[in-house]
């Protein structure tokens, strides 16, 4: 590979891949110089879709930056939704009732094998393959449906709420999940037939984009991406928050440090995924599912707070910094995809194009949350 | 070589695997639904834009035009607007606007309201082609609806 990627001429021309491309799954524009089919250097050029998120926090009361939260990552929305009720409780000092936190972690977990499914069908069709894509969307309808009947929406979520949830569950929504969690768990071994297995992809992502433990190390990626690199990090297991240390699941490590670990890392995690929501709903107590005392108007003590979650890409930490007043001083989002994206330009030096659109697409980006 | 062998042969039956997954897919029945001539109902719980409820017993409003929907909303996107008139206790309720453009349905409203005057339209067909047609005056929709 190298020997090709340094032609005598060295001459280079620049390729600009997006920002409209619908390999970069949004708006993200990577500035490549090429060298024929190879990539010298690749630099990512952000702030397409920049919202001020932050800055919108610091202008708004507690709650309602509640409504941004979902609009950052669109595929995960409940688990940003629960990184920032968590950092605020921990900050008013809210006691949350259990049920809301086993709603919390249901959605939350449903929501996650959601985005791991778009996930699927998009990375497939960015590697030419169609229909895993109508199959995934068919699934994770089923998801959309329940999650619309707690939660009011089917995308953008705005559910969990200082001191618990917005409402409470029908009374379809427990058998409901149930079958979907049947479901899915009959129709995995269909698509690791249609997929996995597939020659195509194999050839595609086996011992194509490393990226090593020590890159992952070095550029902070989390979640799949540095477990496909067997970093054993996973922050519902090492720093668990809410009901996660009561749940029984494993985290999926893979040593590989290829595209087709990380793959293998979420495909293993849907399946973990629907066992925490089973014994979430074997476990489900009765009970209110918000705090009594909850103020109308939040005024968080003093003080510097930070909490992290697990989201479908890696740690996502919110920091808020409180002055005593009824907005923050100061509102930081740590995103995952940020990181995760940071290494692709080291990653990709040599690589083939196709090669490098693969690992982009095992990086799973969501541009809105790179760019908050 | 004789890798080489198993794995052409192998990689070929996996394409035949998928294929035969596409074929017996073909044969069941169909999972999508032809919209607009289908539509799906839609759940109790689903948020639409906000819409004023009327009292059962008066057919009149239930707002008591504090402004709690007002301040709650992070786009300021309600406009509420009130007049003391003689013989009627409180404000009574001269505009209740909603600029939907800026709306992010995120219901802050309807749960800060303290009179459950406001609630959840099941309204999802919303194309329009201008911009003034998402300005909504949710008080003239509740007349019409009387």
């Amino acid at each position: 590979m190298s020997a090709f990627a340094k032609s005598e001429a060295n001459e280079t021309f620049v390729l600009n891949l997006g920002p409209q491309h619908p390999a970069t799954h949004g708006v993200l524009r990577v500035k490549l110089t090429m060298d024929g089919e190879y990539i010298v250097e690749a630099e990512p050029v952000l702030g397409y879709i920049h919202r001020m998120h932050e800055k919108m926090g610091e202008n708004r009361t507690w709650a309602q930056f509640l409504p941004n939260t979902g609009r950052m990552d669109y595929l995960h929305a409940l688990a940003y939704n629960h990184g920032y009720v968590s950092v605020v409780e921990r900050a008013a000092g809210i006691e949350v009732p259990e049920r809301a936190e086993y709603l919390r972690v249901i959605t939350a977990e449903l929501n996650r094998v959601s985005s791991h499914l778009l996930w699927f069908g998009a990375f497939i069709l960015d590697l030419g393959g169609f229909s895993p894509l109508l199959y995934a969307f068919d699934d994770r309808e089923h998801i959309l449906d329940l999650l619309e009947s707690v939660t009011g929406s089917r995308l953008t979520y705005c559910y969990f709420r200082f001191g618990g949830v917005y409402n409470d569950i029908d009374d379809n929504f427990v058998p409901g999940t149930r079958a979907f969690i049947k479901r899915l768990r009959d129709r995995m071994p269909m698509y690791h037939n249609l997929v996995t297995k597939n020659i195509i992809l194999m050839k595609r992502l086996q011992e194509v984009g490393p990226i090593s433990a020590e890159m992952c190390r070095k550029y902070g990626a989390t979640g799949p991406v540095c477990r496909g690199s067997g970093i054993n990090f996973d922050v519902r297991k090492h720093e668990p928050y809410s009901i996660y240390p009561e749940m029984d699941f494993d985290v999926p490590v893979y040593d590989q440090c290829e595209s087709m670990a990380r793959y293998m890392v979420r495909m293993d995690e849907i399946e973990q995924s629907l066992r925490i929501i089973e014994q979430g709903l074997d476990k489900l107590p009765e009970g209110p599912v918000m705090a009594e005392k909850v103020p109308k108007i939040i005024k968080p003590a003093k003080g510097d707070y930070y909490h992290a979650v697990e989201t479908a890409r890696g740690s996502f930490g919110v920091r808020v910094v409180s002055d005593g007043s009824n907005t923050p001083y100061r509102l930081k989002l740590r995103s995952p995809t940020f990181s995760n994206l940071s290494l692709f330009g080291e990653a990709c030096q040599g690589m083939l194009l196709p090669d490098a659109l693969a690992l982009m697409g095992s990086l799973d980006l969501v541009i809105p949350e790179i760019d908050r | 070589m004789i890798d080489y062998l198993r794995e052409i042969i192998s990689g070929t039956w996996s394409l035949f695997v998928g294929l035969g997954i596409t074929i017996r897919y073909f044969f069941q029945p169909v999972v999508t639904v032809q919209y607009p001539y289908q539509t799906l109902p839609m759940t109790p719980c689903f948020r639409g834009h906000i819409e004023l409820t009327k009292d059962e017993e008066t057919g009149e409003t239930k707002c008591i035009v504090c402004g709690m929907c007002q301040k709650a909303c992070p786009s300021n996107c309600i406009t509420v607007n009130g007049e003391k008139r003689e013989g009627v206790k409180g404000k009574v309720l001269t505009e209740y606007t909603l600029d939907f453009t800026k709306c992010s349905l995120c219901g802050l409203c309807v749960e800060s309201c303290p009179t459950a005057a406001i609630t959840f339209s099941k309204d999802y067909n919303l194309a329009g082609v201008r911009k003034e047609a998402y300005i909504f005056d949710l008080k003239k929709r509740l007349e019409a609806k009387n």
